[in-house]
Protein backbone atom coordinates (compact mmCIF):
# COMPACT_ATOMS: atom_id res chain seq x y z
CA UNK A 1 0.00 0.00 0.00
CA UNK A 2 1.53 3.41 -0.97
CA UNK A 3 0.42 6.05 1.38
CA UNK A 4 2.30 8.89 -0.78
CA UNK A 5 0.73 10.77 -3.52
CA UNK A 6 4.29 11.96 -4.88
CA UNK A 7 6.17 9.40 -4.61
CA UNK A 8 6.33 5.84 -4.12
CA UNK A 9 8.36 3.93 -1.22
CA UNK A 10 8.86 0.13 -1.21
CA UNK A 11 11.63 -1.65 1.20
CA UNK A 12 13.16 -4.98 0.68
CA UNK A 13 17.05 -6.23 2.48
CA UNK A 14 17.63 -3.18 4.27
CA UNK A 15 17.21 -0.81 1.91
CA UNK A 16 14.04 1.70 0.80
CA UNK A 17 13.82 3.00 -2.01
CA UNK A 18 11.83 6.19 -2.84
CA UNK A 19 10.57 6.97 -6.12
CA UNK A 20 9.94 10.09 -7.17
CA UNK A 21 6.42 9.60 -9.33
CA UNK A 22 4.65 12.68 -10.45
CA UNK A 23 5.08 12.19 -13.76
CA UNK A 24 2.41 14.41 -14.91
CA UNK A 25 4.45 17.58 -13.80
CA UNK A 26 7.99 15.80 -14.49
CA UNK A 27 8.60 15.00 -11.17
CA UNK A 28 8.07 18.74 -10.12
CA UNK A 29 9.46 19.07 -6.47
CA UNK A 30 6.51 20.79 -5.19
CA UNK A 31 6.87 21.25 -1.35
CA UNK A 32 4.09 18.32 -0.61
CA UNK A 33 6.41 15.77 -2.21
CA UNK A 34 9.37 17.14 -0.28
CA UNK A 35 7.49 16.47 2.76
CA UNK A 36 6.71 13.33 1.52
CA UNK A 37 10.24 12.33 0.85
CA UNK A 38 11.44 13.84 4.37
CA UNK A 39 8.58 11.60 6.00
CA UNK A 40 9.70 8.54 4.18
CA UNK A 41 13.64 9.39 4.97
CA UNK A 42 12.56 9.97 8.57
CA UNK A 43 10.99 6.38 9.05
CA UNK A 44 13.53 4.78 6.93
CA UNK A 45 16.39 6.42 9.64
CA UNK A 46 14.31 5.05 12.70
CA UNK A 47 14.05 1.63 11.12
CA UNK A 48 16.32 -0.35 12.39
CA UNK A 49 15.97 -2.90 9.65
CA UNK A 50 17.01 -0.05 7.20
CA UNK A 51 20.55 0.23 6.24
CA UNK A 52 20.44 2.42 3.50
CA UNK A 53 18.23 4.64 1.16
CA UNK A 54 17.52 4.76 -2.86
CA UNK A 55 16.12 8.21 -4.38
CA UNK A 56 15.18 7.76 -8.16
CA UNK A 57 13.07 8.87 -10.69
CA UNK A 58 12.67 6.60 -13.82
CA UNK A 59 14.55 5.41 -16.71
CA UNK A 60 13.73 8.96 -18.50
CA UNK A 61 13.75 11.39 -15.77
CA UNK A 62 14.96 12.33 -12.24
CA UNK A 63 13.25 15.24 -11.33
CA UNK A 64 13.03 18.92 -13.62
CA UNK A 65 13.36 21.36 -10.65
CA UNK A 66 10.55 22.75 -8.08
CA UNK A 67 7.02 23.37 -9.01
CA UNK A 68 7.58 26.91 -11.01
CA UNK A 69 3.80 27.78 -10.44
CA UNK A 70 3.94 26.86 -6.61
CA UNK A 71 6.52 29.40 -6.21
CA UNK A 72 4.84 32.16 -8.57
CA UNK A 73 2.15 32.21 -6.16
CA UNK A 74 4.48 33.09 -3.04
CA UNK A 75 5.95 36.70 -2.59
CA UNK A 76 8.74 37.76 -0.86
CA UNK A 77 7.21 37.62 2.79
CA UNK A 78 5.55 34.43 1.41
CA UNK A 79 9.02 33.05 1.08
CA UNK A 80 10.44 34.08 4.08
CA UNK A 81 7.86 31.64 5.97
CA UNK A 82 8.72 29.06 2.97
CA UNK A 83 8.75 25.67 4.74
CA UNK A 84 11.19 24.51 1.86
CA UNK A 85 14.72 25.13 3.98
CA UNK A 86 13.89 23.10 6.59
CA UNK A 87 11.98 20.26 4.62
CA UNK A 88 15.66 20.07 2.45
CA UNK A 89 17.62 20.38 5.71
CA UNK A 90 15.81 17.40 7.10
CA UNK A 91 16.83 15.09 4.31
CA UNK A 92 20.27 16.50 4.55
CA UNK A 93 20.18 15.11 7.75
CA UNK A 94 18.80 11.32 6.93
CA UNK A 95 21.79 9.69 9.01
CA UNK A 96 22.24 6.54 6.57
CA UNK A 97 23.88 6.49 3.65
CA UNK A 98 21.18 7.59 0.71
CA UNK A 99 22.18 6.87 -3.49
CA UNK A 100 20.52 8.48 -5.90
CA UNK A 101 19.54 6.41 -9.10
CA UNK A 102 19.55 9.73 -11.99
CA UNK A 103 18.28 8.86 -15.43
CA UNK A 104 17.30 11.88 -17.84
CA UNK A 105 16.82 15.54 -16.28
CA UNK A 106 18.48 16.27 -12.77
CA UNK A 107 17.83 20.37 -13.11
CA UNK A 108 17.35 22.48 -10.70
CA UNK A 109 15.27 21.35 -7.42
CA UNK A 110 16.22 18.22 -8.72
CA UNK A 111 19.89 18.40 -9.48
CA UNK A 112 19.97 19.93 -5.27
CA UNK A 113 18.36 16.74 -4.32
CA UNK A 114 20.37 14.68 -6.39
CA UNK A 115 23.59 16.30 -4.37
CA UNK A 116 21.90 15.65 -0.76
CA UNK A 117 22.90 12.11 -1.60
CA UNK A 118 26.00 10.66 -0.64
CA UNK A 119 26.76 9.37 -3.98
CA UNK A 120 24.97 9.42 -7.36
CA UNK A 121 24.51 7.02 -10.12
CA UNK A 122 23.94 8.25 -13.08
CA UNK A 123 22.29 6.91 -16.18
CA UNK A 124 24.14 7.90 -19.98
CA UNK A 125 20.98 9.56 -20.39
CA UNK A 126 21.97 12.00 -17.39
CA UNK A 127 21.76 15.70 -17.35
CA UNK A 128 22.72 18.30 -14.79
CA UNK A 129 21.42 21.54 -14.20
CA UNK A 130 20.93 24.54 -12.28
CA UNK A 131 18.54 26.79 -14.76
CA UNK A 132 17.15 29.28 -12.05
CA UNK A 133 19.16 32.02 -13.65
CA UNK A 134 16.72 31.69 -16.95
CA UNK A 135 13.91 32.48 -14.74
CA UNK A 136 15.54 35.34 -12.82
CA UNK A 137 15.84 33.46 -9.57
CA UNK A 138 18.95 31.80 -8.40
CA UNK A 139 19.37 28.41 -7.53
CA UNK A 140 18.14 28.42 -3.43
CA UNK A 141 18.58 25.24 -1.87
CA UNK A 142 22.52 24.25 -2.35
CA UNK A 143 22.57 24.42 -5.80
CA UNK A 144 25.46 26.78 -5.55
CA UNK A 145 27.12 25.88 -2.70
CA UNK A 146 27.13 22.26 -3.08
CA UNK A 147 27.83 22.19 -6.72
CA UNK A 148 30.99 24.66 -6.06
CA UNK A 149 32.15 21.92 -3.96
CA UNK A 150 31.32 19.01 -5.81
CA UNK A 151 32.75 19.82 -9.55
CA UNK A 152 34.51 22.97 -8.87
CA UNK A 153 34.24 26.69 -9.30
CA UNK A 154 34.68 27.34 -12.97
CA UNK A 155 31.89 24.22 -14.35
CA UNK A 156 29.73 25.35 -11.29
CA UNK A 157 30.37 29.09 -12.22
CA UNK A 158 29.37 28.06 -15.64
CA UNK A 159 26.31 26.38 -15.25
CA UNK A 160 24.75 28.72 -12.95
CA UNK A 161 25.74 31.49 -14.47
CA UNK A 162 24.41 30.32 -17.93
CA UNK A 163 21.71 27.67 -16.86
CA UNK A 164 23.77 25.19 -18.83
CA UNK A 165 23.13 21.85 -18.20
CA UNK A 166 25.62 18.98 -18.40
CA UNK A 167 25.70 15.74 -19.82
CA UNK A 168 26.34 12.47 -17.59
CA UNK A 169 30.22 12.48 -19.13
CA UNK A 170 31.16 15.88 -17.91
CA UNK A 171 29.49 15.02 -14.74
CA UNK A 172 31.22 11.90 -14.00
CA UNK A 173 34.74 13.65 -15.10
CA UNK A 174 34.04 16.28 -12.77
CA UNK A 175 33.08 14.05 -10.10
CA UNK A 176 29.76 14.48 -9.85
CA UNK A 177 28.54 11.00 -10.61
CA UNK A 178 30.62 8.21 -9.21
CA UNK A 179 29.28 5.96 -11.92
CA UNK A 180 27.59 5.70 -15.28
CA UNK A 181 25.38 3.11 -16.24
CA UNK A 182 22.95 2.34 -18.96
CA UNK A 183 19.89 3.93 -18.23
CA UNK A 184 17.43 0.83 -17.95
CA UNK A 185 20.24 -0.44 -15.10
CA UNK A 186 21.20 2.53 -13.40
CA UNK A 187 18.23 1.81 -10.51
CA UNK A 188 19.61 -1.77 -10.08
CA UNK A 189 23.20 -0.86 -9.38
CA UNK A 190 22.37 1.85 -7.52
CA UNK A 191 20.39 -1.16 -5.51
CA UNK A 192 23.33 -3.75 -5.85
CA UNK A 193 25.50 -0.74 -4.28
CA UNK A 194 23.12 -0.23 -1.55
CA UNK A 195 22.34 -4.09 -0.61
CA UNK A 196 26.40 -4.07 -0.46
CA UNK A 197 26.35 -0.95 2.15
CA UNK A 198 23.33 -2.89 3.88
CA UNK A 199 25.60 -5.46 4.92
CA UNK A 200 28.32 -3.60 6.69
CA UNK A 201 28.40 -2.63 9.93
CA UNK A 202 25.60 0.34 10.56
CA UNK A 203 27.94 1.83 13.72
CA UNK A 204 30.60 2.14 11.64
CA UNK A 205 28.92 3.44 9.02
CA UNK A 206 27.12 6.15 10.63
CA UNK A 207 30.40 7.29 11.44
CA UNK A 208 31.75 7.25 8.14
CA UNK A 209 29.07 9.13 6.42
CA UNK A 210 29.32 11.79 8.81
CA UNK A 211 33.24 12.11 8.33
CA UNK A 212 32.23 12.63 5.14
CA UNK A 213 29.66 15.32 5.16
CA UNK A 214 31.77 17.07 7.12
CA UNK A 215 34.79 17.97 4.77
CA UNK A 216 32.36 20.43 3.78
CA UNK A 217 31.20 21.98 6.51
CA UNK A 218 34.74 21.94 8.87
CA UNK A 219 37.97 23.04 8.13
CA UNK A 220 40.91 20.07 7.68
CA UNK A 221 42.32 20.46 11.18
CA UNK A 222 39.21 20.15 12.97
CA UNK A 223 37.80 17.30 10.66
CA UNK A 224 40.68 15.12 10.62
CA UNK A 225 39.91 15.84 14.75
CA UNK A 226 36.39 14.07 14.15
CA UNK A 227 37.77 11.25 12.02
CA UNK A 228 40.04 10.21 14.53
CA UNK A 229 37.61 10.06 17.43
CA UNK A 230 35.43 8.67 15.52
CA UNK A 231 38.00 5.81 14.47
CA UNK A 232 38.52 5.35 18.07
CA UNK A 233 35.58 5.69 19.19
CA UNK A 234 34.29 2.71 16.90
CA UNK A 235 36.83 0.74 19.08
CA UNK A 236 34.57 0.53 22.11
CA UNK A 237 32.00 -1.59 19.46
CA UNK A 238 31.82 -5.20 19.13
CA UNK A 239 31.34 -5.38 15.37
CA UNK A 240 34.76 -4.02 15.02
CA UNK A 241 36.13 -6.61 17.41
CA UNK A 242 34.05 -9.05 14.80
CA UNK A 243 35.46 -7.22 11.81
CA UNK A 244 39.03 -7.81 12.98
CA UNK A 245 39.04 -11.07 14.00
CA UNK A 246 36.46 -12.59 10.83
CA UNK A 247 39.58 -11.07 8.82
CA UNK A 248 42.06 -12.86 10.92
CA UNK A 249 40.32 -15.92 10.84
CA UNK A 250 39.84 -15.48 7.12
CA UNK A 251 36.23 -15.82 7.66
CA UNK A 252 32.92 -14.13 6.98
CA UNK A 253 31.97 -11.37 9.55
CA UNK A 254 28.51 -11.10 10.92
CA UNK A 255 27.79 -7.75 12.48
CA UNK A 256 25.40 -7.25 14.95
CA UNK A 257 25.11 -3.29 14.55
CA UNK A 258 26.52 -2.84 18.70
CA UNK B 1 1.63 13.68 -41.88
CA UNK B 2 2.25 15.41 -45.52
CA UNK B 3 5.41 17.11 -46.62
CA UNK B 4 6.84 19.53 -49.24
CA UNK B 5 10.36 18.00 -49.28
CA UNK B 6 9.82 14.26 -47.98
CA UNK B 7 7.68 11.56 -49.08
CA UNK B 8 6.71 9.28 -45.59
CA UNK B 9 5.20 5.95 -45.94
CA UNK B 10 4.57 3.52 -43.18
CA UNK B 11 3.94 -0.05 -43.94
CA UNK B 12 4.47 -3.54 -42.40
CA UNK B 13 6.49 -1.84 -39.77
CA UNK B 14 9.04 -0.22 -42.41
CA UNK B 15 9.11 3.66 -42.64
CA UNK B 16 10.33 5.05 -45.69
CA UNK B 17 11.59 8.30 -45.93
CA UNK B 18 12.09 9.52 -49.43
CA UNK B 19 14.09 12.88 -49.69
CA UNK B 20 11.91 15.07 -52.34
CA UNK B 21 13.44 17.88 -54.20
CA UNK B 22 14.18 16.05 -57.17
CA UNK B 23 15.05 18.64 -59.12
CA UNK B 24 17.90 20.62 -56.58
CA UNK B 25 19.04 16.71 -56.06
CA UNK B 26 17.36 16.67 -52.94
CA UNK B 27 19.78 19.10 -51.20
CA UNK B 28 18.80 20.35 -48.11
CA UNK B 29 17.03 23.43 -47.42
CA UNK B 30 15.89 25.41 -44.32
CA UNK B 31 12.35 23.63 -45.40
CA UNK B 32 13.98 20.08 -45.51
CA UNK B 33 15.89 20.09 -42.51
CA UNK B 34 12.53 21.44 -40.18
CA UNK B 35 10.89 18.28 -41.77
CA UNK B 36 13.28 15.70 -41.37
CA UNK B 37 13.29 16.79 -37.47
CA UNK B 38 9.49 15.85 -37.63
CA UNK B 39 9.56 12.91 -39.33
CA UNK B 40 12.88 11.15 -36.79
CA UNK B 41 10.62 12.55 -34.19
CA UNK B 42 7.58 10.23 -35.44
CA UNK B 43 10.14 7.28 -36.02
CA UNK B 44 11.63 7.89 -32.49
CA UNK B 45 8.40 7.46 -30.81
CA UNK B 46 6.06 5.31 -32.67
CA UNK B 47 6.29 1.49 -31.93
CA UNK B 48 4.71 -0.30 -34.42
CA UNK B 49 7.54 1.40 -36.86
CA UNK B 50 10.64 -1.06 -36.34
CA UNK B 51 12.91 0.24 -39.01
CA UNK B 52 13.82 3.09 -41.06
CA UNK B 53 14.73 3.01 -44.68
CA UNK B 54 15.86 6.64 -46.12
CA UNK B 55 16.36 6.95 -49.77
CA UNK B 56 16.31 9.85 -52.24
CA UNK B 57 13.44 10.78 -54.93
CA UNK B 58 14.63 11.05 -58.81
CA UNK B 59 18.27 10.30 -59.90
CA UNK B 60 20.46 11.50 -56.95
CA UNK B 61 20.27 10.71 -53.24
CA UNK B 62 21.04 13.58 -51.46
CA UNK B 63 23.63 16.89 -52.75
CA UNK B 64 23.89 17.71 -49.13
CA UNK B 65 23.60 21.45 -48.49
CA UNK B 66 21.71 23.68 -50.79
CA UNK B 67 24.32 26.05 -51.98
CA UNK B 68 21.72 28.20 -53.31
CA UNK B 69 20.27 28.89 -49.22
CA UNK B 70 23.84 30.51 -49.19
CA UNK B 71 24.24 34.20 -49.11
CA UNK B 72 28.28 34.59 -50.33
CA UNK B 73 28.22 37.84 -52.18
CA UNK B 74 30.76 40.18 -50.92
CA UNK B 75 29.11 42.66 -48.73
CA UNK B 76 26.92 39.85 -46.93
CA UNK B 77 27.82 39.07 -44.18
CA UNK B 78 29.71 36.04 -42.97
CA UNK B 79 27.94 32.44 -42.58
CA UNK B 80 28.11 30.83 -39.70
CA UNK B 81 28.16 27.58 -41.13
CA UNK B 82 29.14 26.08 -37.30
CA UNK B 83 25.11 27.51 -36.21
CA UNK B 84 23.82 25.00 -39.48
CA UNK B 85 25.63 21.55 -38.19
CA UNK B 86 24.77 22.45 -34.55
CA UNK B 87 20.76 23.03 -35.15
CA UNK B 88 20.80 20.85 -38.52
CA UNK B 89 23.19 18.45 -39.37
CA UNK B 90 24.53 17.44 -36.10
CA UNK B 91 21.31 16.23 -34.54
CA UNK B 92 20.28 14.25 -37.47
CA UNK B 93 23.83 12.38 -37.56
CA UNK B 94 22.88 11.52 -33.87
CA UNK B 95 19.56 11.15 -33.47
CA UNK B 96 20.37 8.55 -36.64
CA UNK B 97 22.67 6.95 -35.24
CA UNK B 98 21.54 6.40 -31.53
CA UNK B 99 18.04 5.33 -33.02
CA UNK B 100 17.64 1.93 -31.49
CA UNK B 101 15.91 0.58 -34.84
CA UNK B 102 17.71 -0.46 -37.76
CA UNK B 103 18.20 2.34 -40.48
CA UNK B 104 19.00 1.39 -44.20
CA UNK B 105 19.80 3.46 -46.83
CA UNK B 106 19.06 3.28 -50.20
CA UNK B 107 21.46 5.15 -51.94
CA UNK B 108 19.68 5.41 -55.35
CA UNK B 109 22.30 8.05 -57.19
CA UNK B 110 24.73 10.83 -55.85
CA UNK B 111 25.34 11.51 -52.21
CA UNK B 112 27.67 14.43 -51.93
CA UNK B 113 28.93 16.24 -49.24
CA UNK B 114 26.15 16.06 -46.15
CA UNK B 115 24.25 13.61 -48.27
CA UNK B 116 26.68 11.47 -48.00
CA UNK B 117 27.83 11.26 -45.29
CA UNK B 118 24.22 10.96 -43.92
CA UNK B 119 24.11 7.82 -45.92
CA UNK B 120 27.04 6.53 -44.30
CA UNK B 121 25.80 6.86 -40.48
CA UNK B 122 23.05 4.64 -41.56
CA UNK B 123 23.75 1.34 -40.36
CA UNK B 124 22.83 -0.71 -43.59
CA UNK B 125 23.88 1.50 -46.59
CA UNK B 126 23.44 -0.21 -50.26
CA UNK B 127 23.83 1.92 -53.59
CA UNK B 128 22.87 1.39 -57.09
CA UNK B 129 25.72 0.81 -59.13
CA UNK B 130 25.30 3.92 -61.14
CA UNK B 131 25.34 6.16 -57.85
CA UNK B 132 28.83 7.86 -56.09
CA UNK B 133 30.07 8.91 -53.24
CA UNK B 134 31.85 12.49 -53.25
CA UNK B 135 33.14 14.33 -50.32
CA UNK B 136 32.79 17.68 -51.75
CA UNK B 137 33.67 19.72 -49.43
CA UNK B 138 37.00 20.77 -50.22
CA UNK B 139 35.70 21.81 -53.33
CA UNK B 140 33.97 24.79 -51.67
CA UNK B 141 36.96 25.04 -49.31
CA UNK B 142 34.86 23.36 -46.66
CA UNK B 143 35.99 20.19 -43.71
CA UNK B 144 33.97 17.00 -43.95
CA UNK B 145 31.09 17.40 -41.65
CA UNK B 146 28.02 15.06 -40.71
CA UNK B 147 29.99 13.40 -39.27
CA UNK B 148 32.14 12.27 -42.16
CA UNK B 149 35.60 13.00 -41.07
CA UNK B 150 34.76 10.32 -37.89
CA UNK B 151 33.02 8.15 -40.05
CA UNK B 152 35.69 7.53 -42.99
CA UNK B 153 38.61 6.97 -41.38
CA UNK B 154 36.73 4.05 -39.19
CA UNK B 155 35.46 2.89 -42.09
CA UNK B 156 37.91 2.70 -44.86
CA UNK B 157 41.25 3.97 -43.03
CA UNK B 158 43.13 7.17 -42.99
CA UNK B 159 44.60 6.68 -46.40
CA UNK B 160 41.83 6.58 -48.24
CA UNK B 161 39.80 8.73 -46.08
CA UNK B 162 42.48 11.35 -46.62
CA UNK B 163 42.57 10.86 -50.25
CA UNK B 164 38.91 11.25 -50.75
CA UNK B 165 38.52 14.34 -48.63
CA UNK B 166 41.44 15.97 -49.92
CA UNK B 167 40.62 15.38 -53.60
CA UNK B 168 36.84 15.44 -53.84
CA UNK B 169 37.61 12.16 -55.72
CA UNK B 170 34.32 10.34 -56.64
CA UNK B 171 33.69 6.93 -54.94
CA UNK B 172 31.47 4.62 -56.94
CA UNK B 173 29.29 2.05 -55.30
CA UNK B 174 31.51 -0.67 -56.40
CA UNK B 175 34.33 1.26 -55.22
CA UNK B 176 32.60 2.04 -51.78
CA UNK B 177 31.73 -1.69 -51.48
CA UNK B 178 34.93 -2.93 -52.57
CA UNK B 179 36.23 -0.34 -49.43
CA UNK B 180 33.89 -1.56 -46.98
CA UNK B 181 32.39 2.00 -47.00
CA UNK B 182 29.27 0.47 -47.73
CA UNK B 183 27.32 -2.70 -47.68
CA UNK B 184 26.46 -3.55 -51.04
CA UNK B 185 26.43 -1.95 -54.67
CA UNK B 186 23.67 -3.41 -56.71
CA UNK B 187 22.42 -2.81 -59.86
CA UNK B 188 20.25 -0.08 -60.29
CA UNK B 189 16.73 -1.90 -60.92
CA UNK B 190 17.68 -4.55 -58.15
CA UNK B 191 18.76 -1.43 -55.23
CA UNK B 192 14.51 -0.88 -54.41
CA UNK B 193 12.91 -4.14 -54.51
CA UNK B 194 16.45 -5.60 -52.77
CA UNK B 195 16.45 -2.22 -49.69
CA UNK B 196 12.64 -3.07 -49.27
CA UNK B 197 13.10 -6.95 -48.53
CA UNK B 198 15.56 -6.00 -46.26
CA UNK B 199 14.14 -3.62 -44.12
CA UNK B 200 10.86 -5.52 -43.71
CA UNK B 201 13.16 -8.61 -42.69
CA UNK B 202 14.55 -6.52 -40.11
CA UNK B 203 11.21 -4.93 -39.10
CA UNK B 204 10.18 -8.37 -38.63
CA UNK B 205 13.31 -9.16 -36.16
CA UNK B 206 13.78 -8.57 -32.38
CA UNK B 207 13.60 -4.61 -32.11
CA UNK B 208 15.07 -4.67 -28.89
CA UNK B 209 17.96 -6.94 -29.67
CA UNK B 210 18.76 -4.78 -32.81
CA UNK B 211 18.88 -1.39 -30.76
CA UNK B 212 20.93 -3.26 -28.21
CA UNK B 213 23.36 -3.81 -31.00
CA UNK B 214 23.23 -0.48 -32.63
CA UNK B 215 23.93 1.01 -29.14
CA UNK B 216 26.86 -1.62 -28.19
CA UNK B 217 28.74 -0.82 -31.42
CA UNK B 218 28.55 3.01 -30.74
CA UNK B 219 30.20 2.44 -27.15
CA UNK B 220 33.21 0.22 -28.65
CA UNK B 221 33.75 3.20 -30.88
CA UNK B 222 34.04 5.49 -27.60
CA UNK B 223 35.52 3.35 -25.23
CA UNK B 224 38.19 0.39 -24.34
CA UNK B 225 38.03 -3.32 -24.60
CA UNK B 226 37.54 -3.23 -20.61
CA UNK B 227 34.55 -0.84 -20.77
CA UNK B 228 33.29 -2.48 -24.15
CA UNK B 229 33.73 -5.77 -22.21
CA UNK B 230 31.49 -4.27 -19.31
CA UNK B 231 29.14 -2.50 -21.72
CA UNK B 232 28.31 -6.10 -23.07
CA UNK B 233 27.71 -7.54 -20.24
CA UNK B 234 24.93 -4.74 -19.34
CA UNK B 235 23.41 -4.99 -23.13
CA UNK B 236 23.45 -8.27 -22.64
CA UNK B 237 21.86 -8.29 -19.31
CA UNK B 238 18.88 -6.07 -20.73
CA UNK B 239 18.61 -8.63 -24.34
CA UNK B 240 18.53 -11.54 -21.99
CA UNK B 241 14.97 -9.93 -20.48
CA UNK B 242 13.56 -9.14 -23.96
CA UNK B 243 10.32 -11.30 -25.03
CA UNK B 244 11.83 -11.54 -28.25
CA UNK B 245 14.75 -13.46 -26.67
CA UNK B 246 12.58 -16.18 -25.38
CA UNK B 247 10.76 -16.95 -28.25
CA UNK B 248 13.97 -16.79 -30.25
CA UNK B 249 14.96 -19.46 -28.21
CA UNK B 250 12.06 -21.38 -28.03
CA UNK B 251 11.52 -20.91 -31.66
CA UNK B 252 14.74 -22.64 -31.90
CA UNK B 253 14.13 -25.08 -29.47
CA UNK B 254 10.97 -26.03 -31.45
CA UNK B 255 12.41 -25.87 -35.24
CA UNK B 256 10.06 -23.16 -36.17
CA UNK B 257 10.59 -19.93 -37.05
CA UNK B 258 10.48 -17.28 -34.47
CA UNK B 259 7.21 -14.99 -34.17
CA UNK B 260 9.30 -11.55 -32.95
CA UNK B 261 6.91 -8.54 -31.28
CA UNK B 262 10.05 -5.89 -31.10
CA UNK B 263 9.85 -5.83 -27.88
Amino acid sequence: MNRFQDIQTDSANGVCLIRLHRPAARNALRTAMLREIVEALEQAAGDEQIACAVITGDERLFAAGADVAEMAGKDMTAMLDDPRPALWQAIDRFPKPLIAAVNGHALGAGCELAMLADLIIAGRNARFGQPEIRLGIIPGAGGIQRLIRRVGRSLASQMVLTGETIDADTALRAGLVSELCEPELTLERAQQIAGEIAALPPLALRQAKQALRLADEMPLSAALEFERKAFVMLAGTEDRNEGLAAFLEKRKASFKGK
Amino acid sequence: MTYQTLLFDVAEGVATLTLNRPDRLNSFNATMHEEMRAAMKTVERDESIRCLLLTGAGRAFCAGQDLGDRDVSPDAEMPDLGASLEHNYNPLIRRIMRLEKPVICAVNGVAAGAGANLALACDIVLAAQSAYFVQSFSNIGLIPDSGGSWLLPRLIGRARAMAVTLLAEKVSAQQAADWGMIWKALGDEELMPAAIRLAQRLAAGPTRGLGLIKRCMLHASEQDLDAQLDSERDLQRLAGRSADYREGVAAFMEKRKPNFTGK
